[in-house]
C-alpha cells in the first residue's frame, strides 16, 4: 500500500498546500497565459511556489495541473500536450518534495458540459479524464485531487477514471455557494447528496474547496461530517478577491483565518489546505496551529 | 380563455419546463394564427424566462435547469427575432458582452445573454477569451450602450480592470457591468466598473437602471 494511505490513517491533521494561480499570478504571469505550460516554459517558477508551500509546514503539494486535460488545453493550442505537462509538472514537485511529503496530482473538471447540456459524451469525458490519471500517475504522484468539481456526473466520471486507471487514492472535492437553498453547487448538488454518491464510488478523501472563503467552508464541512466517516478535505478560498494598488487582494488574511482552520480543525477535518488566494503565509498560519493541536 | 391566451399560457411553460420542441411548435402555431412575433415574445416567451431567472435567483433551479430552458428560448428567438427585426420593433439598445482573456467559461455569460436578449437588449456575444482589443473594436463598431464583462477564475477577473481602463483612457459614452462566481460589488467599485449584478435576473434590472429605465 502507499504510504500515503497510511499517513492518511495515522492520527493527526495532514497540512495541503495553498493556491496555485493566484501565485502564479502574483509572482508576474500574466492573463491569458496557460498556466500549465510554465511546467515547460518557467519550471524554475513552479518548483519555488512548490518549495515555498513546503518550506511552510505543507505535507501536501499540489501539481500544477489543474487546467491539464486536452479540452481546457485545446484553448491554447495544447491539446497533444497533456502527458507532457503533467508529466513534468508531477516531476517538478517531487524534484523539491521532502523525504516526508506527498506530491497531490490535482485534476480540475472539463472545462465543456457533458451531454445532453454540452456536446461531449460521457465516455469522451472518461477519456479525457483518464488520459490526465495515466500521465500523473506514471510521473509518480501519491494521491490524485480531483477538484473543484460542481456537476456531479462530472465528479463521478473523474473518479472512476482515477480508480480504474490508477492504484493511487483518490480525494473528490466539490465546490459550493450558500443560497436560498442552503449549500450547494451551482448545478443544485447539495452536500448530502454529494457525499453519498462520492463515498459510494470508494473514493479515500472527500470534501470541498474553492468558494467564497473560510466562512461558508466551515458550513459545508459541518454538513459534511454529519453524512460520513470518510477523512475530509477542507480547502477555501481566502474569501472573495478586491482590487487595491493595482493588484487583486484577498481579504482573508492568515491572522483572520486562524481561528477559522482552529474551527475546522476541531469539526474532525483530516486534511486541511487553501485555494484562490491563500499564500505559504496563510499555509505557514496553519501549520502552527496544527502543530498546537497534534500535540494537545 | 381563448385559443391564443391559452397557447401564450403553455408557451410560456414550455419555456420554464425547457421542452424545445414543444416551445417551437407553440410559437409557429401562434404565427400562423397571424398573431404578432413581439406580443408572442412580450406575453409568452419573455413571461417564461422571466420565471425562469426568478427560480435560478432564489435556487429553485440550477444551472442545468437554466441551461435547458434557456436553449427552447433560443430556439423560439430564431424563429421570432427575424421577424421582429422585419417589423422594425424599437430595442433599448446594444449590449457587447463577453467573458475575458483567458477564462473560456461561458455558463453564466451565456444565460446572461440570454436573458439580456429576452427583455429587449440586442445583444453582441464576443464569445470567451475576448481581449481588450476585440471589446474596444467591438464598441466602436457597434456603438453599445453597455459592455458586458464575466470571468469564472480568480485569474482572469483581474484582466477586467484592463478593459475598464482602456475604456477610460478612450473616454467611450459606455457603461460597464460585471459579474461571475468570484466578482463583488466592491471588487466592481474598486476597477472602476459602473455596475456589478449577482445572478442574470439581476443583470437584466441593473442593465434597464443603466440606461435610465426603473423597473
Amino acid at each position: 500500500m502507499s504510504s500515503f494511505i497510511d499517513e492518511l490513517n495515522k492520527p493527526g491533521i495532514l497540512l495541503c498546500d495553498g493556491a496555485m494561480g493566484t501565485e502564479l499570478q502574483k509572482r508576474g504571469m500574466a492573463v491569458g497565459v496557460c498556466p500549465e505550460e510554465y511546467n515547460i516554459t518557467n519550471p524554475k517558477f513552479i518548483k519555488e511556489i512548490h518549495k515555498d508551500y513546503y518550506n511552510s509546514g505543507a505535507q501536501i503539494v499540489e501539481t500544477n495541473t489543474f487546467g491539464a486535460n486536452c479540452l481546457r488545453l485545446k484553448f491554447y493550442g495544447f491539446e497533444n500536450r497533456v502527458k507532457e505537462f503533467n508529466n513534468a509538472a508531477a516531476l517538478l514537485a517531487r524534484e523539491v518534495c521532502p523525504v516526508n511529503g506527498f506530491v497531490a496530482g490535482s485534476i480540475g473538471p472539463l472545462g465543456e458540459m457533458i451531454e445532453p447540456l454540452g456536446e461531449i459524451t460521457e465516455q469522451q469525458a472518461y477519456d479525457v479524464f483518464a488520459e490526465q490519471v495515466i500521465a500523473l500517475y506514471e510521473a509518480g504522484v501519491d494521491v490524485l485531487f480531483i477538484e473543484t468539481m460542481m456537476s456531479l456526473d462530472e465528479a463521478v466520471i473523474a473518479v472512476k477514471a482515477a480508480k480504474e486507471n490508477s492504484s493511487l487514492p483518490v480525494s473528490a472535492t466539490m465546490t459550493f455557494e450558500l443560497g436560498k437553498a442552503g449549500l450547494r453547487t451551482p448545478w443544485g448538488v447539495d452536500t448530502k447528496t454529494a457525499v453519498e454518491i462520492l463515498s459510494s464510488l470508494d473514493v479515500d478523501i472527500i470534501g470541498s474547496n474553492c468558494g467564497k472563503g473560510f466562512d461558508e467552508m466551515i458550513e459545508v464541512i459541518k454538513e459534511m461530517k454529519q453524512f460520513t466517516n470518510l477523512p475530509l478535505l477542507a480547502q477555501a478560498n481566502a474569501g472573495l478577491p478586491e482590487w487595491l494598488e493595482g493588484i487583486s487582494v484577498y481579504n482573508e488574511t492568515p491572522e483572520i483565518i486562524a481561528p477559522k482552520t482552529e474551527q475546522l480543525i476541531s469539526l474532525g477535518i483530516k486534511l486541511i489546505g487553501g485555494c484562490c488566494g491563500t499564500t505559504p503565509a496563510h499555509i505557514k498560519k496553519m501549520s502552527e496551529i496544527i502543530t498546537n493541536f497534534n500535540i494537545r | 380563455m381563448n385559443e391564443i391566451e391559452a397557447l401564450l399560457k403553455i408557451l410560456a411553460q414550455t419555456v420554464i419546463d425547457g421542452k424545445k420542441d414543444d416551445t417551437v411548435k407553440i410559437t409557429n402555431r401562434l404565427l400562423e394564427l397571424n398573431y404578432p412575433p413581439k406580443q408572442i415574445l412580450d406575453e409568452g416567451l419573455l413571461p417564461g424566462m422571466e420565471v425562469v431567472g426568478v427560480r435560478f435567483r432564489d435556487n429553485i433551479i440550477f444551472v442545468p435547469q437554466v441551461l435547458i430552458s434557456a436553449r427552447a428560448m433560443k430556439a423560439a428567438l430564431s424563429i421570432v427575432e427575424p421577424l421582429l427585426s422585419e417589423a422594425k420593433i424599437e430595442g433599448l439598445g446594444t449590449i457587447v458582452i463577453g467573458t475575458v482573456k483567458g477564462d473560456i467559461h461561458d455558463i453564466g455569460k451565456n444565460i446572461v445573454t440570454m436573458m439580456l436578449r429576452s427583455s429587449g437588449f440586442k445583444v453582441i456575444d464576443l464569445g470567451i477569451d475576448v481581449s481588450v482589443d476585440k471589446f474596444l473594436d467591438a464598441i466602436n463598431k457597434e456603438n453599445p450602450v453597455i459592455v458586458g464583462m464575466s470571468a469564472l477564475l480568480t485569474t482572469t477577473m483581474v484582466y477586467m480592470k484592463i478593459v475598464i481602463d482602456k475604456i477610460k483612457q478612450n473616454a467611450l459614452p459606455v457603461k460597464v457591468m460585471i459579474g461571475g462566481a468570484p466578482i463583488s460589488k466592491r471588487f466592481a467599485d474598486q476597477i472602476g466598473a459602473d455596475a456589478y449584478a449577482k445572478n442574470a435576473s439581476e443583470a437584466v434590472i441593473i442593465a434597464r437602471e443603466l440606461i435610465g429605465i426603473n423597473k
